[in-house]
């Protein structure tokens, strides 16, 4: 249980760190931010890096502010500088909610935000809540810069359109309208596992209805994404019991379940039509 | 490739030069380079928080972090916890409402909830019983690691 060797590099600024990743990304390098998850999986010894990239002392890189219309979030912003609400309105209180969801306290003092889009697990919660509220990724490399949409970011299981020497360098999440109704849903087996499968919703109510309806779902197909079906059941109707069941089988019937020794697709759609139903509930409460 | 660096492990206020390769965990360097085995070592990758130290006054697991980044970094651990002879209030609460039986994850446990406790003295009956769902007690039950815990916040508060 102990990590194969490897050559840590500790740069300072950004350009720094593209230069390193142009230079060791090829030789098998990559980026170590948190660490809570590639550390685990080196102990495992399924990764053997053979240089680590070490971004925890690059300058800036903590930066969380927000810019104009949006939340900016630096590659080492860490999960607990979400514990508490970082901006007034809803979008920092949704950050706070759903953050008490991953992993656990001193696993949250390390990962960080960047980190977990970066990894991309399919249960991670910031992958929701990046697909969810269409967040913008700033990627750099010595090649340039680009700015990617959150859906042609996620790829896979753990699979993105990053290139081997490009590096996320920052997070964009919308401000959400002051008017923004949220709702969070989870099922995990134990507190602080793995998903099995997460709802997440935001809408506003306009007259009495249902309008720009967000409904994104992670854990259960190979990547968190908006499931279109749901929103379309939910856009124009006024919040009820019975529409929130509706939506939830709309999100159930339109997923491509992922399967594993312990989960039937069939499990997976049930988890589902439950996990949405109860996110919309609790965005009334 | 194993080339090894010179770091200072800052461990209860007393400065440990030691040289590591860059792939020597945290959780290593204190025990088996610094000696100071109080931490302990359970699963080595992540989950049962067994080596929770304090770096810089956040827990963390220090089976998740390389020594070589914890250079120059405040650790503490739990033989900085009590004063020369008089326990810390957490390690008598512990004691006095018996939150340990084999005694293996009491370290983890301790800086755990000094740690938690530390940063946010007001926090809740009910964030607690979270924060100590992170690190693993295959004896007690955990009913009396909550007991212990709360009796030590109340006490903490009011010192």
């Amino acid at each position: 249980m102990k990590p194969a060797p490897f050559t840590r590099h500790v740069p300072r600024t950004v350009d720094e760190v593209v230069s390193a990743l142009a230079e060791f990304a090829p030789l098998d390098g990559r980026i170590l931010a948190g660490g809570q998850s590639l550390v685990p999986i080196m102990a495992f010894r399924m990764a053997r890096p053979a240089h680590l990239i070490d971004i925890n002392e690059v300058e800036g890189l903590d930066r969380l502010a927000v810019d104009g219309d949006y939340l900016s979030i630096g590659a080492r912003v860490r999960h607990g500088a979400f514990h508490k609400p970082v901006i007034d309105g809803p979008l920092g209180k949704l950050l706070a909610f759903v953050v008490s969801h991953i992993a656990h306290y001193p696993i949250r003092m390390r990962g960080t935000f960047c980190g977990s889009l970066a990894h991309a697990d399919p249960a991670s919660e910031w992958c929701l809540v990046a697909a969810t509220l269409d967040a913008q990724l700033v990627v750099k490399s010595v090649r340039g810069d680009r700015i990617v949409d959150v859906t042609d970011f996620l790829e896979g299981i753990m699979s993105t359109s990053l290139a081997e020497d490009e590096f996320l360098a920052e997070a964009r999440l919308p401000l959400l309208p002051d008017d923004t109704k949220f709702g969070f849903y989870e099922f995990s087996r134990r507190a602080g596992d793995f998903a099995m499968s997460a709802a997440l919703v935001t809408y506003r109510l306009v007259d009495g209805v249902i309008t720009d309806a967000c409904v994104g779902i992670g854990g259960a197909e190979d990547r968190a994404r908006r499931i279109p079906e749901a929103e379309n059941v939910l856009n124009g109707q006024a919040p009820s019991p019975e529409l929130f069941v509706a939506a939830g089988e709309a999100a159930a019937t339109a997923i491509e379940p992922l399967e594993d020794a312990q989960t039937t697709a069939e499990y997976r759609r049930d988890l589902v039509r439950a996990v949405t139903r109860r996110a919309l509930e609790r965005s009334t409460q | 490739m194993s080339d090894k660096t010179d770091i200072t492990l800052t461990i209860n206020g007393q400065s440990h030069a030691i040289r590591v390769e860059s792939r020597r965990t945290l959780a290593d360097a204190i025990r088996e380079d610094c000696g100071q085995t109080g931490t302990h070592i359970g699963c080595e990758h992540g989950v049962c928080g067994a080596c929770t130290v304090l770096v810089n006054g956040e827990p963390v697991r220090s089976c998740l972090m390389f020594a070589q980044q914890a250079d120059g970094k405040q650790i503490r651990t739990v033989e900085g916890l009590a004063d020369g002879d008089e326990m810390h209030p957490m390690q008598r609460a512990f004691m006095e409402n018996h939150g340990l039986q084999c005694g293996f994850c009491t370290p983890g446990f301790l800086m755990l909830a000094v740690g938690v406790l530390e940063r946010e003295p007001d926090i809740s009956d009910h964030d607690l019983i979270d924060v100590l769902s992170s690190n693993l007690c295959r004896c007690t039950g955990y009913q009396n690691i909550i007991k212990a815990v709360r009796a030590a916040a109340v006490e903490m508060r009011q010192s």
